[in-house]
């Protein structure tokens, strides 16, 4: 019954009150950058959850290994050479994915989840945990990046998923499609925004 | 297990310990990453080769490319790959992926329902990246028949909607040429007019991109003006005028 609950834990804190984005403030700079439209900020989600949770197994195999000195440095290598390879591997078998991400994929490499997770988590957990607890926190940064992207899409250009949805007799009355929102600083604001909503509803997170 | 702990801490903290680690950590990703590439090469290449075969039959809008064999498709609609001689004329046939010299000006034939079309590959600079495309033209080397943008990485939602066919449409029907001398075609904002030249509308939020376009069209075209002349009265002389000419006035148009 504990392990269930601990293994729950793993899996769903990260989704709400562990929060990468949200409550931890990490992979700040990745919201702003793919979260124009909708499906570049899914796709991104997507190989972001993939690599976090073979990063966290591959680094969690070799936590008893690696010196402590140059531990950053080995998480860094096991990274940048598990984004390659997945860049690598979708150029050869999905290449229309590969050239629709673009620089999206090598932008994993820098992002701060990553490394917060296998320093907080992988380096004092066994495999099978830190597994769950990437998945967790990799569908934890992209149900924020969704939630952005959907309003900046929306708001910015009209558009969901490149379909127009706000019909066209809204502009031919005088609708205008709101420019700030497909700039970064939109971006920040709306993160605030969900995580002024997020902290409303759940008090446990309110600082005293 | 005390003398293993007690091993693992003395060893992990040693220089000798620290650098055979990660000479091991660096040699194993170095062979994991080239076994990968080498074993994914051959895909990779080849999804390169018919990426750049879509792209050249999307310049063409009576191409329906949605699951159709694009090798295929482009086997029987491409009948010719060729650089231009100086002259303008179709000169000798080049392999698919023969490698382009500098000034080497290579055209694409192609055989659409009995109508000859040609298509000339463009490269350019966008905002962050490289743009490119393909741009075909009728039998008369004049009207466009279709173009095909793509870019590295412009802002999507912006820049990027050069991409989009509801850009790309708008070049049919255009002319490169305007009354016998070559002109290219101009990207403008709402509401402005270029003279002399047929024009498209730009992209709102993409200034930069869609000056890319446009300057991309102009620099790549301009080198087939000889090609071009053939499809109309030949008219060499005018033709360096008309260049100086459209210098100025876009010389004039930055100072205002």
């Amino acid at each position: 019954m504990k392990l269930s609950d601990n293994i729950k834990n793993t899996l769903l804190g990260p989704l709400s009150k562990n929060n990468p984005v949200a409550v931890q403030v990490l992979g700040i700079c990745s919201a702003l950058a793919v979260t124009v439209e909708l499906k570049p900020a899914i796709v991104m989600g997507l190989s972001v959850t993939i690599i976090v949770a073979l990063a966290n197994v591959v680094i969690s195999l070799l936590r008893n290994t690696i010196p402590s000195n140059i531990r950053i440095i080995v998480q860094l290598v096991v990274v940048a050479a598990l984004v390659t390879i997945v860049s690598e591997a979708l150029k050869a078998f999905a290449y229309d994915i590969s050239v629709q991400l673009s620089v999206y994929i090598g932008l994993i490499i820098t992002n701060c989840i990553l490394m917060g997770r296998l320093e907080a988590f992988a380096m004092g957990n066994k495999p099978g945990a830190s597994l769950l607890d990437g998945i967790g926190n990799g569908v934890g940064y992209a149900i924020i990046l969704v939630i952005v992207a959907f309003f900046r899409e929306l708001f910015g250009a009209g558009t969901l998923f490149g379909f127009r949805v706000i019909p066209k007799w809204c502009y031919e009355h005088g609708y205008v499609n709101n420019g700030l929102m497909v700039m970064p600083a939109m971006a920040m604001i709306l993160v605030a925004c969900v995580i002024w909503a997020h902290r409303s509803i759940d008090k446990d997170l309110q600082e005293k | 297990m005390a003398e293993n702990e007690q091993k693992k801490g003395f060893n992990k903290n040693s220089n000798v310990y620290i650098i055979i680690y990660t000479i091991v950590i660096v040699a194993i990703v170095a062979l994991l990453l080239s076994i990968t590439s080498g074993v994914l090469k051959e895909r990779q290449d080849k999804n390169i080769e018919l990426d750049k075969k879509k792209q050249i039959l999307s310049s063409m809008p009576a191409i329906n490319l949605v699951g159709a064999d694009a090798s295929a498709l482009y086997d029987q609609t491409i009948q010719q790959y060729c650089l231009l001689n100086e002259d303008g004329t179709l000169g000798e046939t080049i392999d698919f992926n023969y490698e382009l010299k500098e000034g080497d000006l290579p055209i694409y034939v192609a055989n659409i329902e009995g109508e000859t079309k040609y298509i000339i590959p463009l490269n350019g600079a966008g905002l962050w990246g490289a743009i490119w495309g393909y741009i075909a033209l009728n039998e008369d080397k004049n009207t466009v028949y279709g173009v095909y943008f793509s870019h590295a990485g412009e802002t999507p939602g912006l820049g990027a909607k050069i991409a989009d066919k509801k850009f790309q449409t708008q070049f049919e029907g255009k002319h490169v040429m305007n009354e016998g001398i070559f002109a290219s075609i101009a990207v403008m904002k709402k509401g402005q007019t270029a003279e002399g030249q047929d024009q498209v509308d730009a992209i709102s939020g993409g200034t930069i991109t869609s000056k890319g376009v446009e300057t991309m069209l102009k620099d790549c075209l301009s080198q087939y003006s000889n090609f071009f002349n053939q499809g109309v009265a030949p008219a060499e002389e005018p033709v360096e005028e008309a260049v100086v000419e459209e210098e100025e006035t876009i010389n004039e148009e930055e100072t205002l």
